[in-house]
């Protein structure tokens, strides 16, 4: 039996749908998303539209039912019913929609507010296009120099840092789940290795307050580590926090 | 159809709008500009004979005038300007193309399309100088010390601007007025040249242009604090001048092609005929195919930007993409998204005019399962908007699936992908109506299939391997090698179509004309995605410099200094997308007007 195209078309948005929530929550245990499902669905829907439409004859064929529906005299319960049905179906979908809830309001945070060109850093003003980390070049220089400043890194980082960001570097340190946002996740290959390494010495030196205003509110729980490390410290940490994920700093020149 | 008796209609409107700016740009470069701004504050220790540094504003140098919002005004008049400038500079470019295949061809079915899309470009052309000169009385009027600054380093190229708007609008009278005169032999051949001079001058203009408003990204030509050294080709050859050059020369094309491709929408759904459906259908099809060939290249273009806009700052760079304009870059991509969609929606329509397209439909739903995958690929965000609950159950704001999906690699994968299919619809569009008569054409099938499977898989490996695996100088230099890909999948399998196809049989003849009405509403969605996205990116472009009027140079004291929020600048830009819809429906009924005739029965005497 032939199944009509229209319930093809349903059947297709159906099994796409499932199979988005089967195989991100189920199969990979990596909930995708409501706000995200919504958006590939619309444009899921959008191209099952066009794949049934391009034709004539077969978007005939798709809207053959609803035509029948609406204009066939001897569909008229049926009609009636489905005119009933669906108001009252969106109605009760857009009250759930907008109906207050418990749940605290989304929030949609700058994950990396851009930097200031200049900040005021160890009580001088620092060109953040400029600065450079001064240990790097020993990667090549003094291999030996350079493994012994990641160690010293690796040493700072686990006294201050794994509390938070975890000993894997992961975000999952210890006190992690009694912050919000969540501390940041370095071996997501979207944090550091899309960062300058001047943009790591920002954000760690003036931590949540040195935030620009245009993170706020920020709710960054970072402290300021300008306080409490040195600078030559704060160096190392980042050279360990490249050496540790195998991620490499944002640069522009070819190694 | 042709109009056979041009009109007359005056630019008059627009060489007042002209003439009045030309005068304000003259009395700014060369006049007495404190007459119309008193001196700012703190223009400090200016040598006799130097130049002064950029003003140090305060927010009582920025005149309210009516209880006006001046930011909004001078952006409505900019983005509208732009448009209309894109739209006008574009036509010229592919008309021209267009008069040399009807030249080639002698068919003159080309010559009246081309001189149809030009007839549309006039009235704009009108417009365009206006809003033009309205843009520039607002900047004067309400950023009288940043034109005064921008004019002093400016002054010789807004003069050479001035006078090649003069010539623009002297050649482009001559060559839409004298298609009919100039017809034939060596009068053709004047009337081509026209169109050549008349595009070299219109790039010039724009070139000219965006020296501007890329001087006020990345700065040359002047020391930190905003002297500027006397020469102007460094202020004119900036950091990003180029890269802008490049990305809105191809942009225009596909916009223009995509407006052209409205107005023939507008046409073949308002057509009462079958032979003018025909036409507009034909011409549709043509705008539609200018469009495309435009926008395969533009994802590169813009990527090329962006690239250049980070290197040129960090800040910028970051502002632009992962910080507060990062969810502009979604709709961005939405957008994008949806011009492959409408574009490959149109072309598969389209093959209804074949009746041997049979042979290739079956294939539509496999292209628009990959060309619908990539375009997830291409929009999902890096920074997810999650519930509570779903910050819970993944353990964080990381998602170690959808979280590698949102950063470059993966979109410039994505967008090849669709590229080629895009390509691939188009390949199966123009075999259609065909059939092959080579003895080697199994052997071609087969050299096309290894090439496109290659291809993509070259783009994959790129893309998930140096995106991935690598530092960034790599992730962004890969993109490059993804592109030739994408370009020797395409050139190759074309070049070698027209090989297989050479001398083949048609399956009959096409039927113009036999596309569905919903197929025009894609052409429409073009236009109108173009139109917002163009207005998106702009503000984007434009917004991340900020608080600065000149980036780190002069700072921008007025009251409107913030940056306003996304739904804000959403609307702002969508209220302009409105007004110029409204105004092209306008230039579109202008067009429709000057083709008709009304015999007033009685009127007139004998």
């Amino acid at each position: 039996m032939k199944i009509p195209r229209l319930l093809q078309a349903a059947l297709v948005l159906a099994g796409v749908y499932f199979g988005f929530v089967v195989v991100f929550d189920v199969i990979l245990e990596a909930v995708i998303p409501a706000s995200l499902l919504v958006m590939y669905m619309f444009f899921v829907t959008a191209g099952v539209f066009m794949v049934f439409t391009y034709d004539e004859d077969q978007t005939r064929e798709l809207v053959a039912p609803i035509k029948a529906l609406v204009e066939d005299p001897a569909k008229r319960l049926w009609r009636n019913l489905v005119f009933a049905i669906v108001p009252l179906a969106v109605g009760g979908a857009t009250y759930m929609q907008m109906q207050p809830g418990f749940e605290a309001p989304l929030e949609l945070r700058t994950i990396h507010p851009a930097p200031p060109t200049t900040a005021k850093i160890y009580g001088k003003r620092v060109n953040l296009l400029q600065l450079e980390n001064p240990f790097r070049k020993l990667e090549k220089e003094d291999p030996e120099q350079f493994r012994e400043l990641v160690n010293e890194g690796a040493a700072v980082y686990i006294r201050n840092c794994q509390y938070c960001h975890g000993d894997k570097l992961d975000g999952q340190g210890p006190y992690a789940d009694g912050l919000n946002p969540t501390p940041l996740n370095f071996q997501d290959v979207g944090t550091i290795a899309q960062l300058q390494e001047s943009y790591l010495f920002w954000r760690i030196t003036t931590g949540g307050p040195g935030l620009p205003k245009e993170a706020a509110p920020w709710i960054s729980s970072m402290p300021v580590w300008q306080d409490f490390l040195t600078e030559d410290e704060v160096w190392q940490v980042i050279l360990y926090l490249y050496d540790y994920t195998g991620h490499r700093p944002r640069s522009w020149e070819h190694e | 159809m042709k109009d056979p008796h041009p009109t007359q209609r005056g630019p008059a409107s627009a060489m007042i709008a002209f003439v009045v700016a030309l005068a304000a740009v003259f009395l700014l470069a060369f006049g007495p500009v404190d007459a119309l701004a008193a001196e700012p504050a703190a223009a400090d220790g200016v040598a006799a004979g130097s130049y002064a540094p950029a003003p140090k504003l305060t927010a009582a140098d920025y005149p309210t005038i009516a209880g006006i919002n001046s930011r909004v005004a001078v952006w409505i008049f900019a983005q509208l300007h732009l448009w209309f400038a894109a739209f006008v500079l574009a036509v010229p470019i592919f008309v021209f193309i267009i008069e040399v295949i009807g030249m080639r061809t002698r068919d003159k079915r080309y010559d009246d399309m081309a001189y149809e899309f030009i007839k549309v470009a006039i009235t704009a052309y009108s417009l365009t100088a206006i809003l033009g000169g309205g843009l520039l009385f607002s900047l004067i009027l309400f950023y009288p010390h940043l034109f005064t600054y921008l004019s002093t380093i400016f002054s010789a190229s807004m003069f050479y601007y001035a006078l090649l708007f003069f010539a623009e609008s002297a050649v482009l009278y001559v060559y839409y007025y004298g298609w009919h005169w100039l017809q034939g032999g060596f009068k053709k051949w004047v009337h081509l040249s026209l169109g050549l001079i008349l595009n070299a001058v219109g790039t010039t203009l724009m070139l000219l242009a965006n020296a501007w408003l890329t001087f006020m990204m990345s700065p040359a030509g002047v020391d930190a604090a905003g002297v500027f050294s006397g020469d102007a080709w460094a202020a004119i050859h900036n950091f990003l001048w180029n890269p802008i050059n490049i990305h809105r020369f191809v942009a225009n094309i596909a916009y223009g092609g995509s407006i052209v491709g409205a107005y023939a929408a507008f046409k073949f759904l308002t057509a009462t005929g079958n032979q003018e459906k025909a036409h507009y259908d034909w011409m549709g099809y043509n705008a539609n195919f200018i469009a495309i060939c435009a926008l395969l290249p533009l994802p590169f273009a813009g990527y090329y930007l962006a690239a250049e806009i980070y290197a040129y700052s960090q800040q910028m760079g970051i502002t632009l993409m992962g910080g507060i304009f990062a969810w502009l870059f979604i709709i961005q991509a939405v957008l994008i998204g949806t011009l492959f969609l409408s574009a490959n929606y149109y072309l598969w329509c389209g093959m209804g005019r074949s009746d041997g397209a049979k042979r290739y439909t079956k294939y539509i739903k496999y292209i628009a399962i990959v060309l619908i995958g990539a375009f997830l690929v291409w929009f999902t965000p890096h920074t997810l908007v999650l519930t509570n609950e779903e910050l819970k159950a993944l353990g964080g704001p990381h998602h170690k699936i959808l979280g590698p999906l949102g950063i470059m690699p993966a979109k410039n994968t994505a967008v090849n992908v669709m590229i080629i299919f895009t390509a691939l619809s188009f390949m199966f569009y123009r075999r259609a109506n065909k059939v092959a008569t080579v003895s080697w054409v199994n052997a071609g099938n087969a050299i096309q299939v290894a090439l496109f499977t290659t291809g993509i898989a070259n783009i994959m490996f790129l893309g998930i391997y140096h995106g991935y695996f690598t530092n960034t100088v790599y992730k962004v230099a890969a993109s490059i090698p993804q592109v030739l890909t994408t370009v020797a999948v395409i050139v190759g399998s074309i070049t070698l179509d027209s090989f297989i196809y050479r001398g083949a049989k048609e399956v009959g003849p096409l039927h113009w004309g036999r596309i569905p009405g919903r197929a025009q509403y894609a052409l429409f969605l073009l236009a109108v995605s173009f139109t917002w996205l163009m207005g998106l990116m702009g503000y984007i472009r434009s917004g991340i410099r900020q608080h600065w009027h000149v980036l780190d140079i002069m700072r921008d004291a007025s009251p409107d200094a913030f940056t306003p929020t996304l739904g804000y600048a959403a609307n702002v830009v969508s209220v302009a997308a409105i007004l110029f819809m409204a105004m092209v429906i306008f230039v579109f009924w202008i067009a429709q007007v000057s083709g008709s005739k009304t015999l007033p029965a009685g009127y007139w005497k004998g």
